[in-house]
């Protein structure tokens, strides 16, 4: 069992702090670059790392991140070479905690068992898995926690009283709180809205608790940070790749400096409240 | 293969056939989706429902279809009796309204009055779209950019009952990608709205759901055809895409081992040339959708996009209890090519008077292959699930491309 992630939030705690947790998709806008990008996420102030896992369908992603799948696909990616790009991450980080996060049938095809065998080596330390609610549990999520990797749950606005229990049973390393009814990219939660949220879910469960979904500025990264656990940033920083696809050097440099505005903003969020 | 005492059981309670089935969805649907299952448990055993539903089959739908005698295609092949299951008769000319109807009652005692439907070929949209202008509820349907093209007089039909058709432009702009586009904009709207999946695909109860209100038409071929010959038919056929059309057919026949039964799925330019849409004979089994079937997919489980003549049949997936089906081996899936059913377009159209819908066309393509070697008094039933007219356009354009202009 990797110790990564509860050490991470173990830290933030002690520097009363949110964390910052960026998505990027693997091999996006191909693997050279985005091996670039992964490796100068801690320093540019990424807390944790969510890697997407291309995939030709990812009917949870809105335009953006449908965009980057079909990007990484173009430039040859698969999940091998996904595991590929977490391994030489971990040659230069030890500490950042790493989860990959997509959708069941590239993991299902590469064979679960030697999935999680290889993902456990290459230095994964949880899966977020958008199309395996808890009654898929036996497919992914108890082998997981079976060879120690978190699984970490998603819970959404439609998730009530009566469902929690169940979504946060066998989750572990953190809850994500998908903060809209809808998909990534789209919409923003209002910040009454995800206090609510987070402060239902903090009843239910001692884990932390990130929000995600319609986060794309400091500003509101800021906000949420100010009630969360963790904010998590994804197709704004996608979009970014996206821009800048075609110039690597550009590619790299305006991520990571959009990224230390969003940690400037997570890491100010309580002290300027 | 193993034994079963029935292959009309399933699903299990997890929405299982076999391995096959299930509900891989996201979580923000999970809520909705349990909800659908206890109020369609309801519907099931409430007679009420059951004889509303009835009631609009008779005199909205215009059911039962006929059991027709194919007599002068019986007598060119020379072989097995050949008749059509009519469903191609059918208010809205396929057999898609026999499920939107089934699911917009459904809707309506969910208490919900927004529809979100994709589409193919345009018959499952054109059939939500009536059942919505029937029943007064918004209809939003999402459509191929490619099949709107494909289908043009579905869309206008579509249009003109009251419905939004959203092209979709994502992916290969056809029926997968419409799918995956109506599964985003249920997951903003899952709240309000309800989502009528056109086959027997999706996650639990959809495929189940849509297997019982296409059932209708097994049921009523059962006892016409005890009617026409006093007994069960020998063979079944009806084409596959999702396999509404065939699951409805084939699913009260189950159980009568006697009764030979085949799914035909659309070859493409043949399943050897990768260009094809036959999930069973060229893919393998994988998750997408809400659940796990067989689908086209490379070493790496990304999706590969199918190609057919028909927009119905161009679907990389296919039902999970067909699925589970073909691996008990209880039904045989062959495939046939966009040029078989073309040729079977035509040759039913001169023979019967009949101008079929290029899914079914794939189905006849098969039955012109076995019907001759079969004996005379082997009585074989083909589902005529939908009529041809959409495809008129599309079909003359591909002749005239072929050098053979009608």
């Amino acid at each position: 069992m990797t110790t990564r992630i509860a050490d991470r939030f173990t830290l933030l705690k002690k520097e009363n702090r949110a964390g910052l947790i960026i998505f990027i998709t693997a091999g996006d806008p191909e693997p050279k670059t985005s091996l670039e990008i992964l490796k100068g996420l801690p320093a540019a102030g990424a807390d944790l790392i969510e890697i997407g896992m291309p995939f030709t369908d990812p009917m949870a992603d809105g335009p953006a991140i449908q965009a980057a799948s079909l990007r990484a696909l173009k430039a040859g990616m698969t999940l091998k070479k996904t595991l590929d790009l977490v391994r030489g991450f971990r040659e230069g980080d030890k500490a950042t905690p790493l989860v990959l996060m997509g959708y069941f049938n590239p993991i299902y095809i590469y064979g679960v068992e030697r999935f999680l065998d290889d993902a456990i080596k290459a230095g994964v330390d949880g899966l977020i898995m958008v199309d395996l609610p808890p009654e898929e549990d036996a497919e992914l999520c108890l082998p997981a926690i079976r060879k120690g990797l978190a699984f970490i749950r998603l819970a959404t606005p439609t998730t009530d009283d009566a469902r929690l229990p169940k979504v946060l049973s066998n989750t572990s390393g953190f809850v994500y709180y998908v903060s809209i009814t809808g998909i990534t990219g789209t919409a923003s939660a209002n910040n009454a809205h995800i206090e609510s949220a987070v402060t239902r879910l903090k009843r239910a469960t001692p884990l932390p608790v990130a929000v995600g979904f319609g986060i794309n500025t400091p500003e509101q990264a800021a906000t949420v940070a100010r009630v969360a656990d963790a904010a998590v940033v994804g197709t704004a920083v996608v979009k970014i790749i996206a821009d800048n696809a075609k110039m690597p050097a550009d590619a790299v440099a305006k991520t990571h400096r959009f990224i230390a505005d969003l940690a400037a903003g997570v890491r100010g969020a309580r002290v300027n409240a | 293969m193993s034994t079963v005492n029935s292959f009309r059981t399933g699903p299990d309670e997890g929405g299982h056939f076999g391995i096959y089935g299930g509900r891989f969805v996201a979580e923000t649907l999970m809520p909705l989706i349990l909800d659908l299952e206890r109020v369609y448990t309801e519907c099931k055993a409430d007679p009420g429902f059951q004889k509303e539903l009835a009631g609009f089959h008779t005199h909205y739908v215009g059911r039962p279809s006929p059991l027709y005698f194919a007599e002068r295609i019986t007598q060119d092949l020379g072989g097995a009796k050949v008749y059509f299951k009519r469903d191609e008769l059918n208010h809205t000319g396929a057999h898609k309204i026999n499920n939107c109807l089934g699911q917009a009652l459904v809707a309506r005692r969910m208490g919900k009055t927004h529809i979100i439907a994709e589409t193919g070929a345009g018959q499952h949209g054109v059939a939500t779209a009536t059942v919505c202008a029937r029943f007064g509820m918004s209809c939003t349907v999402f459509m191929g950019a490619e099949d709107i093209e494909r289908q043009k007089p579905n869309v206008e039909r579509m249009r003109l009952l009251g419905a939004e058709v959203r092209p979709v432009t994502s992916g290969s702009s056809t029926l997968k990608d419409a799918m995956n586009e109506a599964l985003r904009y249920w997951v903003a709207k899952a709240e309000t709205h309800f989502y009528i999946i056109g086959t027997v695909a999706g996650p639990h109860p959809y495929p189940a759901m849509v297997r019982d209100f296409q059932s209708v038409i097994g049921i009523e071929t059962k006892q016409q055809m005890q009617e026409a010959e006093g007994r069960l038919p020998d063979t079944l056929v009806a084409c596959i895409g999702g396999g509404s059309n065939a699951m409805g057919l084939f699913h009260p026949f189950l159980d009568d081992p006697s009764v030979r039964i085949v799914g035909v799925e659309a070859g493409g330019h043949g399943v050897s040339t990768g260009k094809h849409a036959a999930s069973l004979t060229g893919g393998r089994p994988g998750v997408l959708h809400g659940n796990r079937t067989y689908l086209l997919q490379d070493d790496d489980g990304q999706i590969i996009e199918a190609h057919s003549i028909s927009a119905g049949l161009d679907y990389p997936g296919i039902g999970p209890e067909h699925a589970w089906l073909h691996d008990m081996k209880r039904v045989e899936y062959v495939s046939a090519t966009d040029e078989e059913a073309l040729e079977a377009f035509q040759y039913c159209s001169r023979l019967e008077g009949i101008i079929p819908a290029l899914e079914p066309s794939h189905a006849l393509a098969y039955v012109r292959k076995i019907a001759p070697k079969l004996p005379k008094d082997h009585i074989l039933v083909m589902n005529m699930c939908g009529r041809g007219d959409k495809d008129l356009a599309a079909v003359l354009g591909h002749l005239a491309r072929r050098g053979r202009p009608v």
